[in-house]
C-alpha cells in the first residue's frame, strides 16, 4: 500500500471516516473508494480522519481505500471560466452532461477549464522588465466583452526572461520568470488557488460608487455600493429570487458569479435559457459573456454545497485581481448554513442555536468580509471591487434566527422581502419601511453629481411621505378616512402613487425591468411635483382631493414606467401638464367662487 | 456468497444494530428473518468497522436478540420496471396487492435515483389546462413542475387533486400520459376515494399507485415516495410518457424521517424534525422536470396536510422553499361553501410567466391575473376595514373593491367538481370580474386589451 493510502472505518451518509492516513493535514483532499469519490478532510483525531464526501456514499463500506492528494481544495483560474456551468466543486456541468448523460453519476471527473481550447495570447511585458504579483503579462480575449490578464500569481516578483505570443491552451508555458534567487518559474495560463484562503491585495478602501441594478426600489431607496455587502431575507415566495436574477442580469458589474447554492434546478435552467438571449444594456451583449454559474442544486451532494459559495467567492477573487468590478450573488446562503449544519451533526459537534455550529457566524462573516473595494496587487495603484449579495431563507419566515441574524450583523445593506406584499402582487416585494442601507452618506456627493443635484431630497421628501403613510393608515384603520384633513388624504394618495408607481416594478415587462438612474429620478421626481403644486392648490386655493385624484394626469404619472429609455423627454411634458391641470382646476374654482 | 448473521446486539425503535460484521456497505439492502420465518426488509444507515446500524421499514415488533437472522443482500434497494406496471396497484415496498402477477422486469432501478444534471435540465413552459380557474388563470401549472397543496384536516385537497388529476391536458395535444400515485400513511377511505375516482374514469389504465395505508408500517413510508418517483423517471424518460406524480400526504412521510432520527438520537432541528429534512426532501421534488432532447416529463403534484393550517410548520415551509409555488387551501373559504377552496393571494405558480400569454393561452393573460391578485387583495383590505368601521365608513372606492373580492370569490375560484373550465371561459369570467371596478383602477392592464376585452362584457351587459 503507497503511503498517502488510509482505509475507511465507518461511513455515515456524507461523512467517512478513515485511519492510517499517514501525513494527512486539515483541509487536504482525498479520494474515497475506488469510485475515487472526491473528499475534504474536515477533523483529525490521532490516527484517524474524518471526511466529507461531495459525492453520494451509497454503496461505499468499511476497508475500502481512501487516497490522499496531499493539496487542498483549489479551484483552477484562468481563461474559460465565463460562460461556464460549475458544480460546487467546479467541476463542469456541461462536459459531464456530454460524457455522463442526464444524471450525474459518481467518480466523474473532468477538468475545470477545457485542456484543449486555443487562446489568442499577446504579451504585455517584455523580456527584461521587471514584474511582481499581479502585473499583467499578457492578454486574452475571453469572450466579446471580457478581456482576460494572465497575471504574476502572488508571491512572485522577478524579471521576465522569457514570453511569447500566439495560439496556446491553459496548460501551455506562455512566459518564464526568474526571481531574485536566481530560479525559474514558468508560467501558464492557469492558476490553482485554494478557495478556503483568500487571495490577497494591497489594501482595502472604503466604497465611493453605487451598484447600479435598475431596481427603483433599490437604486433610490436602498443602493448598494460597489464593492458592497448586501441580503435579501424573505420567506417562500415573497421573490428573493427574482430579485437576484434581475440584480445578475441589469447591475452595472463586468463581471458576474452566480451561485445557486441547494435551489432549485428549474432557476439554474432558467439563467442557462434566457441569459445568453438577454443583452447587458451597458455593454450591449449577451449577459452570459460575462457571468460564471455554480450550480450545486438541492438534490446534489450536501457537502459539495458547502463548497460552492467559497469555490465562488474564488473565482471573484481571480476577476477582481484584473481589476475587474464582480458581483456574486449567493442563492440561498441559508442551504449552505444549512450544509454546514448537516455535516456538524454527523461529526457530534456541540450544536449552537436551532442545531447550527458555534462558528455558523464566524464562517458567515468571513465569506463576506471577502467583499469589499480594494486596490489590487500589482505595480499600479488602480482599483476593483466585489460586491456579495446574499439571499437567506428563514424558516417560516422568522427573522430571528440564527442565519438571518448572523447575516445582518454583517452586512451594509437589508432588502426586507414581505409574503404581505407578495400577495398583492407588489413587486419587488421590498418593505421601504424595514429594509435599510447603510451607504446611502457615502453615496451621497456620487448621487449629487452624476445624477441631479436634488435627487437626495426628493428621495428624503417621498421616503418621509411613505412614513407618514404608516402613522396615517393606523388613524384610519381606527376612525375611518373621514377623520383626516384634506392634507393627510393628500399624503395617502402621494404614498399610494410612490407604492404603486415608483416602488412596484415589473420584472417580466420589456420596458419596466430596468430602470436607468436618470429615469428613476424623473419618475419621482414628477410624484413629489405633482404633490407638492397639489398641497398649495388643497392649502391655499380650497380644492378637493377628489377632483385632485381625477385629473388625467395622474394616469400620465401611473404609467410613466412605460416610457421607454430614450423618450426621457416626456417627463417634461408630464411636469407641464400637472401644472397646467391643476392651474385649470384653481382657475376654474376662482371662477365659481365668483 | 450472502453470509448470515444472527449477531443483533440492540434494537430500539426503527433500528437494529448488528455486531461482528464484515463487508457491509453503506445504504445496502438489508433482509432480517424472524424466528417465526416471516422476512422483512431494511437498509443500512451507518456502518462502520465491525458494526451496522439498520433501519427497519417493517417495524421491529417481534424481533429477538437472538434468533432473528440477518443478510445483507450486497445491493440498494432496486425496483423491477416495465410497461406492466400501468394498471397496477402495489403496497409501500412495491409488492402487488391487486391479485395481480409480479412484474416481470424490464430492468431493475435503483430507488434512490442520481441527481439530475442542471445543465440536463429543460424549462417546463407547456401550459397545462386543469379546468380549475383559479389555478389556470392565476397559479397557472406547467408540465414539469412540482406544485403542491397545501391543505389541513377536513379540508377538500383530494377532490382537487383528482379533478386535476382528470381534467389536466395540455392544450392542442394529444399525447400518452399517466399517473403515479403514493399514499403514504393516509386512511383506507381516502385511498379507496382516489382508487374509485381512478376506476370510475378509467383512469386507473394508465395509472401505477403505491399504497401505504394508516395502519402499514410508518417506516415504510420513507420508500414509498421514492418508488412512485422511480416509476415515474422510468416512465417519463425512457418511455416518453406525460406522467403526473401525486404523493399524499407528505407530512406522514416527514414524520416517519423524525422517528427514524429520534431513534438514532441525532441532534434535532426545528420542532425535532432532522437537520436535513431539506435536503431529502429535495432529493424527492427535484425528480420532477423535463429533460433536454426528451419527450417526456414528470409534473409533481404533493399534496400535505399543514398541522393548525400553519404555513410556517417546517414540513409546509420547507417544501415551499423547494417546490415552485404552491396550491393553498383555505379553511375560511371551505366554510363559506366555496370549492376549490384555494386561498388565491399565498397560492403561487413560479412557472407561470412561461407558460402563459400569446400563443400560450391569451395575450391579456398576464395584465388580468396581476389586476386580478391585486384588487383581490385590495377588496380584503377594504373588507377587513368594513368589519371594523362598519360598511357606511367604506368611501366609494372601497365598497366597489367588497363588491369586486365578493363575486370574485362566488363565481370566479367557485366551481363544480366537474366542471371543467377552459382557459378562454376561466378569462371570461375574470374580466367580468373585472368589469365591476371603476375603469381607472386597472392600472396594471395595457389599455389595448382593456379596449379589446372588457368593452366586449360592458356591451353584452347593456344590451
Amino acid at each position: 500500500m503507497p503511503e498517502n493510502t488510509g482505509k475507511i472505518v465507518k461511513v455515515s451518509g456524507p461523512v467517512v471516516v478513515a485511519e492510517n492516513l499517514i501525513g494527512a493535514k486539515m483541509y487536504d483532499v482525498v479520494q474515497v473508494s475506488q469510485d475515487k469519490l472526491i473528499g475534504e478532510i474536515i477533523e483529525l483525531n490521532q490516527d484517524r480522519v474524518t471526511i466529507q464526501v461531495y459525492e453520494e456514499t451509497s454503496g461505499i463500506g468499511p476497508g475500502e481505500p481512501v487516497y490522499n492528494t496531499g493539496l487542498p481544495l483549489c479551484v483552477e483560474l484562468g481563461p474559460g471560466l465565463i460562460r461556464s456551468i460549475y458544480d460546487g466543486i467546479q467541476r463542469p456541468l456541461d462536459i459531464i452532461f456530454q460524457n455522463e448523460g442526464d444524471f450525474i453519476t459518481r467518480g466523474v471527473e473532468a477538468h475545470s477549464l477545457n485542456r484543449t481550447t486555443k487562446w489568442d495570447f499577446k504579451p504585455l511585458k517584455k523580456i527584461g522588465e521587471q514584474v511582481s504579483s499581479g502585473d499583467r503579462l499578457g492578454i486574452i480575449q475571453e469572450t466579446p466583452i471580457v478581456s482576460h490578464y494572465i497575471m504574476v500569481p502572488p508571491r512572485l516578483e522577478g524579471t521576465v526572461e522569457n514570453i511569447n505570443e500566439g495560439s496556446f491552451t491553459v496548460t501551455d508555458i506562455v512566459a518564464q520568470i526568474k526571481d531574485k534567487n536566481g530560479e525559474t518559474h514558468e508560467i501558464s495560463m492557469i492558476q490553482k488557488w485554494p478557495v478556503r484562503i483568500m487571495r490577497p491585495y494591497k489594501e482595502k478602501l472604503p466604497p465611493k460608487e453605487p451598484l447600479i441594478t435598475g431596481q427603483r426600489v433599490i437604486d433610490t431607496f436602498f443602493t448598494i455600493a460597489k464593492g458592497g455587502t448586501a441580503c435579501i431575507p424573505g420567506p417562500f415566495g415573497s421573490g428573493k429570487t427574482v430579485v437576484q436574477h434581475q440584480l445578475s442580469k441589469w447591475c452595472n458589474a463586468e463581471i458576474i458569479i452566480f451561485i445557486g447554492c441547494g435551489e432549485r434546478g428549474n432557476e439554474m435552467t432558467n439563467v442557462l435559457l434566457e441569459f445568453p438571449e438577454l443583452i447587458d444594456p451597458n455593454s450591449g451583449k449577451p449577459l452570459m459573456e460575462r457571468t460564471v454559474l455554480i450550480a450545486n442544486t438541492s438534490n446534489m451532494p450536501v457537502a459539495a454545497r458547502e463548497a460552492s459559495v467559497y469555490t465562488g467567492i474564488t473565482i471573484a477573487e481571480y476577476y477582481r485581481d484584473m481589476g475587474y468590478n464582480v458581483a456574486l450573488m449567493a442563492d440561498s446562503t441559508s442551504r449552505w448554513a444549512e450544509a454546514m449544519r448537516e455535516i456538524s451533526g454527523r461529526l457530534e459537534e456541540m450544536p449552537g442555536e436551532e442545531g447550527y455550529p458555534a462558528y455558523l457566524g464566524t464562517r458567515i462573516a468571513s465569506f463576506y468580509e471577502r467583499a469589499g473595494r480594494i486596490r489590487y496587487l500589482s505595480t499600479k495603484e488602480d482599483e476593483a471591487t466585489i460586491s456579495i449579495i446574499g439571499a437567506v431563507s428563514p424558516p417560516g419566515g422568522d427573522l430571528s434566527e440564527p442565519v438571518t441574524q448572523n447575516t445582518l450583523r454583517t452586512v451594509q445593506v437589508y432588502w426586507s422581502l414581505q409574503d404581505k406584499l407578495a400577495y398583492e402582487r407588489h413587486f419587488p416585494a421590498i418593505d421601504w419601511l424595514k429594509s435599510y442601507s447603510l451607504y446611502l452618506d457615502q453615496l451621497t456627493d456620487y448621487m449629487r453629481e452624476e445624477i441631479d443635484k436634488d435627487f437626495i431630497n426628493t428621495r428624503t421628501t417621498a421616503m418621509t411621505i411613505l412614513q407618514e403613510e404608516s402613522e396615517l393608515e393606523e388613524t384610519v384603520r381606527l376612525v375611518g378616512i373621514d377623520a383626516l384633513s384634506k392634507t393627510e388624504r393628500l399624503i395617502l394618495d402621494t404614498a399610494r402613487s410612490i407604492r404603486e408607481d415608483f416602488l412596484h416594478q415589473n420584472a417580466f415587462d420589456e420596458v419596466d425591468t430596468y430602470t436607468s438612474m436618470k429615469k428613476q429620478y424623473l419618475m419621482l421626481e414628477n410624484i413629489i411635483f405633482f404633490h407638492k403644486t397639489a398641497l398649495t392648490a388643497i392649502q391655499e386655493e380650497y380644492i378637493d382631493n377628489e377632483q385632485l385624484n381625477k385629473l388625467p394626469v395622474k394616469n400620465q404619472i401611473a404609467r410613466a414606467k412605460h416610457i421607454a429609455e430614450d423618450k426621457l423627454g416626456e417627463f417634461n411634458k408630464i411636469k407641464e401638464h400637472i401644472r397646467e391641470q391643476i392651474d385649470s382646476l384653481i382657475s376654474r374654482k376662482a371662477g365659481k367662487d365668483e | 456468497m450472502i453470509k448470515e448473521y444472527s449477531t443483533i446486539t440492540d434494537v430500539n425503535g426503527p433500528l437494529i444494530i448488528v455486531n461482528k460484521i464484515s463487508n457491509v456497505k453503506y445504504d445496502e439492502l438489508v433482509e432480517v428473518e424472524l424466528s417465526n420465518g416471516e422476512k422483512r426488509r431494511g437498509q443500512v444507515l451507518e456502518v462502520s468497522e465491525d458494526k451496522a446500524i439498520v433501519q427497519m421499514f417493517e417495524g421491529t415488533s417481534g424481533i429477538d436478540i437472538s434468533n432473528t437472522r440477518v443478510r445483507f443482500l450486497g445491493r440498494v434497494i432496486e425496483i423491477p420496471v416495465s410497461m406492466d406496471l400501468l394498471g397496477r396497484i402495489f403496497d409501500g415496498s412495491g409488492r402487488p396487492i391487486d391479485k395481480g402477477p409480479n412484474i416481470i422486469a424490464d430492468k431493475r432501478l435503483d430507488i434512490n435515483g442520481n441527481p439530475l444534471n442542471p445543465y440536463a435540465r429543460d424549462y417546463p413552459n407547456d401550459f397545462i389546462q386543469t379546468g380549475i380557474s383559479s389555478i389556470d388563470v392565476l397559479n397557472t401549472l406547467v408540465r414539469g413542475q412540482k406544485l403542491p397543496i397545501f391543505s389541513g384536516s377536513g379540508l377538500p385537497h383530494s377532490k382537487v387533486a383528482s379533478q386535476i388529476a382528470r381534467q389536466a391536458r395540455v392544450l392542442g395535444k394529444e399525447e400518452s400520459f399517466s399517473v403515479v400515485f403514493a399514499a403514504m400513511g393516509i386512511t383506507f377511505e381516502e385511498a379507496n376515494f382516489f382508487i374509485e375516482d381512478f376506476r370510475r374514469t378509467g383512469a386507473i389504465e394508465k395509472s401505477v399507485m403505491y399504497i401505504n395505508l394508516a395502519n402499514d408500517p410508518a417506516i415504510e413510508r420513507i420508500i414509498t415516495p421514492r418508488m412512485a418517483l422511480t416509476t415515474a423517471e422510468y416512465l417519463a424518460f425512457e418511455k416518453d410518457m406525460h406522467v403526473l406524480v401525486i404523493l399524499t400526504d407528505m407530512t406522514n412521510y416527514c414524520e416517519a424521517l423524525r422517528e427514524v432520527s429520534a431513534a438514532r438520537k441525532e441532534v434535532p432541528g426545528r420542532r425535532g424534525y432532522p437537520g436535513y429534512l431539506y435536503t431529502d426532501l429535495a432529493t424527492l421534488y427535484e425528480r420532477a422536470g423535463r429533460i433536454k432532447d426528451k419527450k417526456g416529463s414528470i409534473t409533481l403534484m404533493p399534496i400535505l396536510s399543514m398541522p393548525e393550517d400553519d404555513k410556517t410548520h417546517p414540513i409546509p415551509d420547507l417544501t415551499g422553499y423547494i417546490t415552485e409555488g404552491q396550491i393553498i387551501l383555505a379553511r375560511e373559504l371551505h366554510l363559506k361553501g366555496i370549492y376549490p377552496p384555494v386561498n388565491v393571494l399565498p397560492s403561487l405558480s413560479r412557472l407561470k410567466d412561461k407558460g402563459i400569454g400569446e400563443d400560450k393561452t391569451r395575450e391579456d393573460h398576464a395584465n388580468v391575473m396581476n389586476q386580478l391578485f391585486a384588487s383581490y387583495a385590495r377588496g380584503k383590505a377594504s373588507k377587513e376595514l368594513a368589519t371594523i368601521l362598519g360598511e357606511a365608513a367604506l368611501t366609494d372606492e372601497d365598497k366597489k373593491y367588497v363588491e369586486f373580492s365578493d363575486k370574485f370569490e362566488e363565481i370566479f375560484v367557485q366551481q363544480g367538481e366537474d366542471e371543467n373550465r377552459d382557459i378562454e371561459k376561466s378569462l371570461t369570467i375574470g374580466w367580468e370580474t373585472l368589469a365591476i371596478l371603476p375603469l381607472n383602477e386597472l392600472k396594471r392592464i395595457k389599455e389595448e386589451y382593456i379596449e379589446k376585452y372588457l368593452k366586449v362584457i360592458t356591451n353584452n351587459k347593456e344590451s
